[in-house]
């Protein structure tokens, strides 16, 4: 017999009151645990789509939409490519790269791409950038000498080989594949590509990257505005703007600039996902609350009616010698022991909750956190002693006569 | 084991009970004492304040010459362990306990190892015949299979003093006749036995037999029917309130 034995024989016996206080931690844990796990992850993928748009001030058709620019079905709206040389021209400081882009959508061999125009420099400037490290990691120091970056963080070698090549290369017949669209049509280096009646040769097919750029074909700016015979038109303005001074009101600056068109920042990009995430950061807290509060109260009242209804046993133990010591530990032995129960289980549902139900509802893979149980299993304990230490006092201060003689 | 004017008054519904007045009494080592009196007149409290379990108003209880009230109530919950086994009219078991695990608590408490523990309470077990119902747990026995088990719990600390209240209330004849012939062999050992019955015949078995009377003690001498010596001194040193 150990005081162990002794709690866990008790519990067993009546487990079935246990079981109300048990199930409110129980789930009160696994939904905090798989919010925040869910939360984590969805941030994390903020971080990278971040990262992966490599600027951070997109300029659009008034009427286009965040979402259209992703998915480049903007065929219908455009602007002049004058836009260019207006921010070029102007004294707006902290405009550290622009790209300008004309995106449409094509057919080759059958299958639907996007065919994107750039201009060749200024476009891997920026995506060189994000090889390295999100626009968004860079101190601030590193802004205005955003063409030094890419060397500092030293992308793989044959990445950058291979865009210097490019850099200096793409002609007006030449065109970039992404890596969805090659592994698509099947097309290697040095094939050739049809699109609208061109002829393209393909200089390189483009790595990985998992962004929209996998499923594009790059080609010259000024090529595809020939093709499709609209003029000198753009669909988009990529611009690397140094953070001091966005955080300073450059995307109201260049809005000024160009009435016409709609500036916005990447941060509104992924604006409503940040938003989630703070939603879902409070709500983690209102179920925090919720598990102290109703946790903890349903496990105070257990415990209350549990050393109501065993004084007589605790009369018996004190009458063979058990000091208030004991009781006392009994019983909070008995409530970290469901707090332990509680929180692991918890835990356990929780994960497996954010595991599923993360790329179905959230769109993201969520893995397990295991500093989360850590993190479950404290809370949950604390809970439970908090919640047990004023019922197991009153058992410990129990007058032992007085229960043993109501017979 | 002595009182000294001990007085218990418990307050009820504001009206003032008293259960015990100035009772003065001694019981020595090894004495098989009967405490018998109507209902109500005291004879529970008595025995409760002789386990140090229940402290007097007025007055002084010792055992083995300390002052069991002033000491602290763990100090005298160490001394139940060592030195008293309580026999309750009801056993108090622990419900979810198995026999075995019943008779090991006293041993734990007094911080012996599992193995040990086990091996005492099966020896105990046995003693009191219950050798073949170690693992049944107190609602799977019968009554006096309970009150056996009660009594081999009594004994795993081996105690100086065993404190019985109704310890054959609930029993039929023949299991009476089983626990009273037990606490007969616990007193042959040289344990001091303070039993509160409502039965002569149990009383008549004890060397001397204390009467209650609405919260005094009566002066009495020996028992003159006990079948067989008494502990040491044979006489009372009863004193009751009307001094
Ligand atoms: N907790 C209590 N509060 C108030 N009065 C009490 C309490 N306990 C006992 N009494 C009173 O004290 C008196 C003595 O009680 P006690 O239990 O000692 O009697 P008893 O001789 O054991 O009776 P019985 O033979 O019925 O068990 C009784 O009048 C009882 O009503
Ligand atoms: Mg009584």
């Amino acid at each position: 017999m150990q005081l162990r034995q002794l709690v866990w024989r008790e519990a067993f016996e009546r487990k079935n009151q246990l079981a109300t206080s048990f199930f409110a931690i129980f789930l009160g844990i696994a939904a905090i645990v798989s919010i925040k796990s869910i939360t984590f992850y969805s941030e994390k993928a903020v971080a990278r789509e971040l990262d992966a748009l490599g600027a951070n001030i997109l300029v659009l058709p008034k009427s286009a939409s965040v979402q259209d620019y992703y998915s480049a079905d903007m065929q219908h709206e455009d602007f002049p490519e004058e836009y260019v040389s207006v921010l070029t021209m102007s004294d707006l400081q902290g405009l550290d790269n622009l790209s300008p882009k004309l995106s449409i959508p094509i057919e080759v061999r059958g299958k639907k791409v996007t065919l994107t125009g750039i201009l060749p420099k200024s476009e891997f400037q920026i995506k060189a950038m994000w090889a390295g490290a999100g626009v968004f990691s860079l101190p601030a120091e590193g802004c205005g000498s955003v063409a030094v970056v890419p060397d500092a963080f030293k992308p793989p070698v044959q990445e950058t080989l291979m865009r210097k090549r490019v850099i200096d290369d793409l002609g007006d017949n030449e065109a970039l594949i992404g890596a969805e669209v090659a592994a698509l049509l099947s097309i290697r280096e040095g094939d050739e590509v049809e699109a609208l009646g061109k002829k393209f040769r393909v200089t390189a097919v483009l790595p990985q990257t998992g962004t929209v750029d996998d499923s594009r074909i790059f080609a010259h700016l000024h090529t595809v505005q020939e093709l499709t015979g609209k003029g000198h038109v753009l669909n988009a303005i990529e611009i690397v703007g140094c953070c001091n001074a966005i955080a300073g009101g450059l995307v109201q600056k260049v809005n000024k600039l160009l009435p016409n068109a709609k500036v916005v920042t990447v941060t509104q990009v992924v604006d409503t996902q940040i938003k989630t995430n703070r939603m879902m950061a409070r709500l983690s807290f209102v179920f925090l609350g919720i598990i102290v509060l109703v946790g903890g109260a349903s496990i105070a009242n257990y415990m209350y009616a549990n050393v109501f209804e065993r004084r007589r046993e605790i009369g018996s133990l004190m009458a063979l010698g058990a000091g208030s010591g004991l009781i006392l530990r009994m019983f909070l032995l008995k409530a970290l022991l469901l707090g332990l129960a509680g929180g692991v289980a918890g835990y356990v549902l929780g994960t497996v909750l954010a595991v599923t139900l993360g790329p179905r509802v959230a769109g993201i893979i969520v893995m397990p956190m295991p500093i989360l149980l850590v993190w479950a299993v404290g809370i949950s304990v604390l809970i439970a002693l908090a919640a047990s230490y004023l019922p197991a006092r009153r058992a410990a201060l129990l007058d032992p006569c007085a229960t043993l003689q109501e017979v | 084991m002595k009182l000294e004017g001990v007085s218990k008054s418990y307050k009820h519904r504001g009206r003032l009970v008293t259960a015990l007045d100035n009772a003065t009494l001694e019981i020595h080592r090894g004495e098989f004492v009967a405490v018998v009196g109507a209902s109500g007149s005291g004879k529970s409290t008595l025995l409760l304040m002789f386990g140090g379990m229940l402290s007097p108003s007025s007055g002084r209880v010792f055992l083995n010459g300390h002052s069991l009230y002033d000491l602290s109530p763990n100090q005298r919950a160490e001394i139940r362990r060592d030195k008293i086994g309580f026999v309750f009219q009801t056993f108090n078991l622990i419900p979810y306990l198995t026999a075995l695990e019943n008779v090991q608590i006293p041993l734990y408490l007094a911080g012996r190892a599992p193995a040990d523990q086990r091996e005492r309470a099966t020896n105990l077990l046995h003693r009191v015949g219950l050798g073949d119902r170690l693992d049944h747990k107190p609602a799977e026995l019968s009554v006096g299979q309970q009150q056996r088990v009660a009594l081999a719990r009594v004994l795993a600390n081996d105690p100086e003093v065993v404190l019985a209240d109704e310890p054959t209330g609930n029993l039929d004849p023949d299991t009476s006749e089983q626990i009273l012939r037990q606490l007969d062999e616990l007193n042959r050992e040289g344990r001091t036995i303070v039993m509160v019955t409502h039965d002569p015949r149990a009383a008549a078995r004890a060397g001397r037999i204390l009467h209650l009377n609405a919260g005094r003690v009566l002066p009495q001498g020996p028992n003159p029917d006990s079948s067989r010596p008494a502990g040491e001194p044979n006489y009372a040193v009863v004193e009751g309130a009307r001094r």
